[in-house]
C-alpha cells in the first residue's frame, strides 16, 4: 500500500499538479484501512485487556500495554468448577468427532449425487437442499426427547453421532459443487481398468476432492467450536462443558472482579478459531465463494 | 411435485445396469438418509404431533387439539418476541448487505492489497456467532464498556446501552451487521463474473462511476443480491446466541432482546413446556418459509438474469 500512494503522492508533487485520479488510491486506502482498525479494534482491545489488571478494562480504551500481566489467565483457567484444560479437550473431543463424521458421511452422499445414477435421485436431492434451510428448532424437541431416551445426554453422542449421518447437509451440496468439476474421463478410465464404483470413490475422486474435504474441515471446525445452542441443551453438567458453555457460566457469575479473567478466557477460547482462519483462509474463501454460506 | 412426477417415471425403466447402479447409489446414500430419517423427518414429524399436545417430558403427552395455537395468539410475550425478531430481520439484514456490497464494489475496483481487506473484514463473520465476541460485546455497550470510554475521551456521557430497553437490540443489530464479511466475499466472486468490457463501452460512452454502478454493476449482481438476502434473512430468523448472552440468558431488560428462539428456549428447556416449544417451533419454520416464498416471487420484479 505505501509504495503505491507513496508514489503516486510524489510524482503528483514533481508535476505540481494533484488530480483526483492520483489522489483516489491514497483517500481509498485511508478509508478501507480506517474501517478495517474501527472493526478489529474491540477484538485487539479484548486482547489487550486480558493482560491488565482486573479493574483497567473499566478505564483504559487504548491499546497499549504499560505491564503484562498474565494473572487473568491464571485465575481464569481455575475460575470454574473445572480446569478450563477440561472444557478445551471437551470440545476438541465434540469437534474432532464432528470432523470425521462429516468428511466420512457427506462425500459419501456427494459421490452419490454426484456420479451415480439410482431411482429417485432428484427427489432426495431436492429433500437434501431443502433440509439445510430447516431451523434447528423444528426438531430440536423430539431430538432432546430420543436422546435423552437413549441416556445420551450429558455426552459427546447427540452432537455427534448426527455428523455421521450426514445431517450437515450443506457439505453434502459443497462437495457435489466440486465432484462435478472434477472431469467424468477420468472416472471412466478407471473403469475400463476395472474399477468398481467403491474403488473410483477411494481411489479416484476422494484424492481430487481434497480441497472440498478441507474446506469442509475448516467450516467444521470453526462453526462446531463457536456452536452453543446444541451445546446448551445437550450438556447440562459441568464435567461436560464445552469452551461456549463454559464462557457462559462465567457471564452468570458476573461481578466486575471477574471482568479480567472472563476476558482471558474468551480470548484462549477465540486462538482456534483465529488460527483455523490463518491457515485455512485460502479454503474458507473458496468456499463460500462457490456455495455462498455464512 | 415434479420431483415427485419423476419419481414415478423413472420407475418403468430399470435395466439390469441401472439396478446395479440403484443398489451402489443407496449404499453410499445410506448414511444420510438413515440420518434424515431419524434425525431429521422423524424429529420433525413428533414435533408437528407435540405441537397438539401438552407435554412436560414426564408424564405422557396428553392430545389438546389446537390449544396451543389458540395460546399462541393471546400470549403478549409471543407477540413481543415476534417484534423484536423482525426489527431485527429487516433492519440488520439490509444494512448489513449494502455494508458488504459497497465495501465488495471498493476491493473490485483494483486497491492494492486486496486480499489483505478481504480477510480482515471477512473474520468477524467467523468470530460472530462465539460467545466470546458476545461476552466482549456485552463489555463493550456497558455502562463503564468500551464505547463509553471513547466517547469520554470526546467528552460525550454515554449511558447503559445493554441496560437500556431502547438501545439493547441496536447493539444486536450492530453485531450482526459487524459480520458483513461472509456476504462481502460472495458478492465479490460475484463482481468477477461481470465482464469487464461492459464497463469499457460504458466509459467510452461517457458514463460515469455512477451510471456504470447503477446500469451494470447492480443489474448484473441482483441474483447475488437476491442470493445473499434470502440467506441472510433466514439466517437472521434463527439468531440466539447473541440475544442469549449479551442478556445473561433473560432476553431483558424488559424482553427488549427476546428472540422468539429466546422465547422458544424458555418454553422448551426454561419450563419444559414442550409442546407448546414445539407449536412455536413449526410457527416459525411456517414465518420463514413465508419470507422465503415471498423472495421467490418478488424476485422475477427485481432480479434480472443475464442468459
Amino acid at each position: 500500500m505505501t509504495t503505491e500512494t507513496l508514489r503516486t503522492t510524489v510524482a503528483a508533487r514533481r508535476t505540481g499538479v494533484v488530480t483526483w485520479a492520483r489522489v483516489r488510491p491514497l483517500v481509498i486506502h485511508v478509508v478501507l484501512a480506517a474501517s478495517a482498525l474501527v472493526m478489529l479494534y474491540p477484538v485487539i482491545w479484548m486482547v489487550v485487556s486480558s493482560l491488565r489488571p482486573g479493574n483497567e478494562i473499566f478505564r483504559d480504551p487504548g491499546i497499549l500495554v504499560k505491564d503484562l500481566r498474565i494473572d487473568n489467565y491464571r485465575v481464569g483457567w481455575n475460575a470454574l468448577t473445572e480446569p478450563f484444560t477440561r472444557y478445551l479437550l471437551n470440545s476438541a473431543l465434540v469437534v474432532l468427532g464432528s470432523i470425521v463424521g462429516n468428511l466420512v458421511s457427506c462425500s459419501m452422499a456427494a459421490y452419490a449425487f454426484a456420479r451415480l445414477e439410482f431411482t429417485a435421485k432428484k427427489f432426495w436431492f431436492a429433500i437434501m437442499l431443502l433440509s439445510i434451510m430447516l431451523p434447528i428448532h423444528v426438531v430440536i424437541v423430539p431430538q432432546y426427547i430420543l436422546f435423552s431416551n437413549l441416556g445420551w445426554i450429558n455426552t459427546v453422542l447427540p452432537l455427534v453421532v448426527p455428523k455421521l449421518l450426514a445431517t450437515d447437509a450443506f457439505f453434502v451440496f459443497l462437495m457435489v459443487q466440486f465432484i462435478r468439476g472434477i472431469p467424468r474421463e477420468l472416472d471412466e478410465a478407471a473403469r475400463i481398468d476395472g474399477c468398481g464404483k467403491a474403488s473410483i470413490f477411494l481411489r479416484i475422486i476422494l484424492p481430487l476432492m481434497v480441497p472440498a474435504l478441507a474446506t469442509t474441515t475448516i467450516f467444521t471446525f470453526i462453526w462446531t467450536w463457536n456452536d452453543f445452542f446444541s451445546q446448551l441443551i445437550y450438556l447440562t453438567d459441568p464435567h461436560m462443558y464445552t469452551v461456549p458453555v463454559a464462557l457462559r457460566g462465567f457471564v452468570d457469575s458476573t461481578s466486575s472482579s471477574s471482568w479480567g479473567s472472563m476476558f482471558a478466557m474468551s480470548v484462549v477460547s477465540l486462538v482456534p478459531v483465529f488460527l483455523a482462519f490463518l491457515l485455512g483462509q485460502r479454503f474458507l474463501i473458496k468456499g463460500i465463494a462457490t456455495t455462498g454460506i455464512k | 411435485m415434479s420431483a415427485l412426477g419423476e419419481l414415478g417415471s423413472l420407475r418403468g425403466k430399470k435395466t439390469a445396469g441401472q439396478k446395479k447402479d440403484n443398489l451402489a447409489g443407496y449404499l453410499f446414500l445410506a448414511p444420510w438418509l438413515l440420518g434424515l430419517f431419524l434425525i431429521t423427518i422423524g424429529p420433525m414429524l413428533a414435533s408437528l404431533y407435540l405441537s397438539f399436545t401438552d407435554y412436560n417430558l414426564i408424564q405422557a403427552p396428553k392430545w389438546i387439539g389446537l390449544e396451543n395455537f389458540t395460546r399462541m395468539l393471546s400470549d403478549e410475550r409471543l407477540h413481543n418476541s415476534l417484534r423484536v425478531t423482525f426489527t431485527y430481520v429487516f433492519v440488520s439484514v439490509p444494512l448489513q448487505l449494502a455494508i458488504a456490497l459497497l465495501l465488495a464494489v471498493v476491493l473490485d475496483r483494483g486497491v492494492r492489497g486486496m486480499a489483505f481487506y478481504r480477510s480482515v473484514f471477512y473474520l468477524p463473520s467467523l468470530l460472530g456467532s462465539s460467545v466470546a465476541i458476545a461476552i466482549l460485546w456485552r463489555q463493550v455497550f456497558g455502562t463503564t464498556g468500551l464505547l463509553n470510554q471513547v466517547l469520554d475521551v470526546f467528552g460525550i456521557e454515554g449511558k447503559g446501552w445493554i441496560s437500556d430497553p431502547s438501545t439493547a437490540l441496536g447493539t444486536l443489530v450492530v453485531l450482526n451487521v459487524w459480520t458483513f464479511g461472509s456476504p462481502m466475499v460472495i458478492f465479490l466472486a460475484g463482481l468477477r463474473q461481470i465482464p469487464t468490457m461492459y464497463y469499457e463501452a460504458a466509459s467510452v460512452d461517457g458514463a460515469g462511476v455512477l451510471r456504470r454502478f447503477f446500469s451494470i454493476t447492480l443489474p448484473l449482481l441482483t441474483p447475488i443480491i437476491f442470493f445473499n438476502l434470502v440467506l441472510q434473512i433466514i439466517h437472521a430468523f434463527q439468531s440466539f446466541t447473541q440475544a442469549f448472552v449479551v442478556s445473561g440468558g433473560s432476553g431483558g431488560p424488559s424482553d427488549s432482546t427476546m428472540f422468539f428462539t429466546l422465547y422458544l428456549y424458555d418454553r422448551g428447556f426454561g419450563n419444559f413446556d414442550m409442546g407448546y416449544a414445539s407449536a412455536m417451533a413449526w410457527f416459525l419454520l411456517v414465518i420463514i418459509g413465508i419470507f422465503t416464498a415471498a423472495n421467490f416471487l418478488l424476485s422475477k420484479y427485481w432480479v434480472f438474469y443475464d442468459d
